[in-house]
């Protein structure tokens, strides 16, 4: 299908953006890559009556490491962030994560902020910033705040971001020594929505493990390392309000969070 | 602040090599305005929703969907669709190689796949068969069962290989 009409504005700067956002917050999206928002826009889902492309906005391009985190502006497309060669080194869960969002087609347009906005609860990257312990940074014409990630995805492409803001940034925080960093997920092609994706940050006494797919939004839960893991992990399972749907059974969704999680806690994969 | 776009835009850009402009809506695809507009038909429609890869074309070197990006979005920009592949007589390497191999029955997603192998193998120039499946889940094709696309990939990146060794030593 085509989208509905609307207007469209190419602002080159974010003061303009967050102008415009005041005004016509509740009847605007903002577009970046577009690679959620042209689809739902094509299929009628969505009917704003302005759209705001951000992708002319030099000021939100950048890829900055911090001393605590990796700072990442709303221009930022996955691909480039996925070639940045700093990534294996500074956040490495994202390295081995990225390379299954959608396909290169898509990275190569696709923003690491946008994906955030959109909150899929199959998605890799709200999965990553939730288990990271990562925050976004929202801004308004009222001001700045940041958000830390289990905060702001509220549910299914709901987060905690109001109609006159704009995600500017995100902050993945910065890999420790000593810690490891895994991911796997399972799904119908390589490139297709999770059907299960995990990601576990794995330290000398303590485990995090980050579920995606599964729940409303992702969650991440702390294991003790020492603890009964097969216990742990279907607790984990059963507490995540599993959903039947096209793709697979909450049953089976539930399995694959005990035997992935097994798998990527105890062999690596 | 830029007043906001009428609803039709005059949008300019490169395509194929040459200036070109015509005429958009806010809401136009970029694959229908590259199709209706500037009358290149190689872009083919399909899903409309990003998943099945036919309406892949190049936005300033990078291979995209075209039905994930808004027309008034390449203002300016170079755009490359499978029109920009063949000389006047000659078809390219690649287009060769998915000839020889089969790799095609009934084209529909075929100008697709191209432009992603083109931009793909500027990237990995030898690419391993698991790379060449893996760039190529972003594409449906409900003929080929692939087999043939993946040959084909493989040694276009091949023959370019031997060729560029061939232009070292002489």
């Amino acid at each position: 299908m085509k989208p509905a009409a609307f207007d469209y504005v190419s602002p080159t700067r974010k003061s303009d953006v967050l102008a415009l956002l005041a005004e016509h917050g509740q009847n605007a999206r903002i577009i970046a890559g577009g690679q959620s928002l042209m689809a739902v826009l094509n299929m009628r889902m969505t009917q704003p009556k302005l759209l705001i492309d951000i992708n002319r906005i030099d000021e939100l391009h950048y890829i900055e490491p911090q001393k605590r985190h990796l700072a990442v502006g709303a221009g930022v497309r996955q691909a480039e962030l996925l070639s940045w060669p700093g990534l294996a080194e500074a956040v490495p869960l994202l390295a081995r994560a990225m390379p299954w969002i959608g396909h290169f087609q898509t990275r190569n347009r696709g923003t690491v902020c946008g994906s955030l906005a959109h909150a899929d609860p199959s998605a890799e990257l709200p999965l990553c910033l939730t288990t990271l312990g990562g925050e976004v940074v929202l801004e308004s014409k009222r001001g700045r705040r940041t958000v830390v990630a289990e905060a702001f995805f509220q549910g299914i492409l709901t987060t905690d971001r109001r109609p006159d803001e704009l995600l500017t940034e995100v902050r993945f925080p910065m890999s420790q020594p000593g810690v490891e960093y895994r991911f796997n997920e399972i799904a119908m092609r390589h490139g297709d929505f999770a059907i299960v994706s995990l990601a576990a940050v794995i330290g000398a006494d303590a485990i995090r493990l980050g579920v995606g797919g599964v729940a409303d939004r992702p969650v991440a839960r702390n294991l003790e390392r020492d603890q009964d893991l097969a216990g742990a992990l279907n607790e984990t399972a059963w507490s995540l309000d599993a959903q039947d749907d096209v793709q697979a059974t909450a049953a089976y969704r539930r399995q694959m969070v005990r035997e992935l999680g097994k798998r990527l806690i105890e062999e690596g994969y | 602040m830029e007043a906001v776009v009428k609803p039709r835009t005059v949008v300019q850009f490169e395509l194929n090599g040459r200036a070109r402009q015509g005429y958009a809506e806010s809401r136009t695809q970029l694959c229908d305005f590259l199709r209706h507009e500037t009358g290149a038909t190689g872009v083919h429609v399909g899903c409309e929703h990003g998943v099945c890869g036919a309406c892949t074309v190049l936005v300033d070197g990078k291979a995209v969907r075209s039905c994930l990006m808004l027309a008034v979005q390449v203002q300016g920009s170079r755009v490359e669709t499978v029109e920009s592949l063949a000389d006047e007589d000659l078809m390219s390497d690649l287009q060769q190689a998915f000839r020889r191999h089969h790799a095609l029955q009934c084209g529909f997603c075929t100008a697709g796949i191209l432009m992603s192998c083109v931009d793909y193998l500027e990237r990995e120039p030898e690419p391993t068969e698991t790379q060449v499946r893996d760039m190529l889940s972003g594409h449906l094709c409900r003929c080929t069962g692939y087999t043939g696309i993946v040959r084909a990939v493989l040694d276009v990146a091949h023959e370019r290989k031997t060729q560029q060794e061939n232009n070292n030593n002489v």
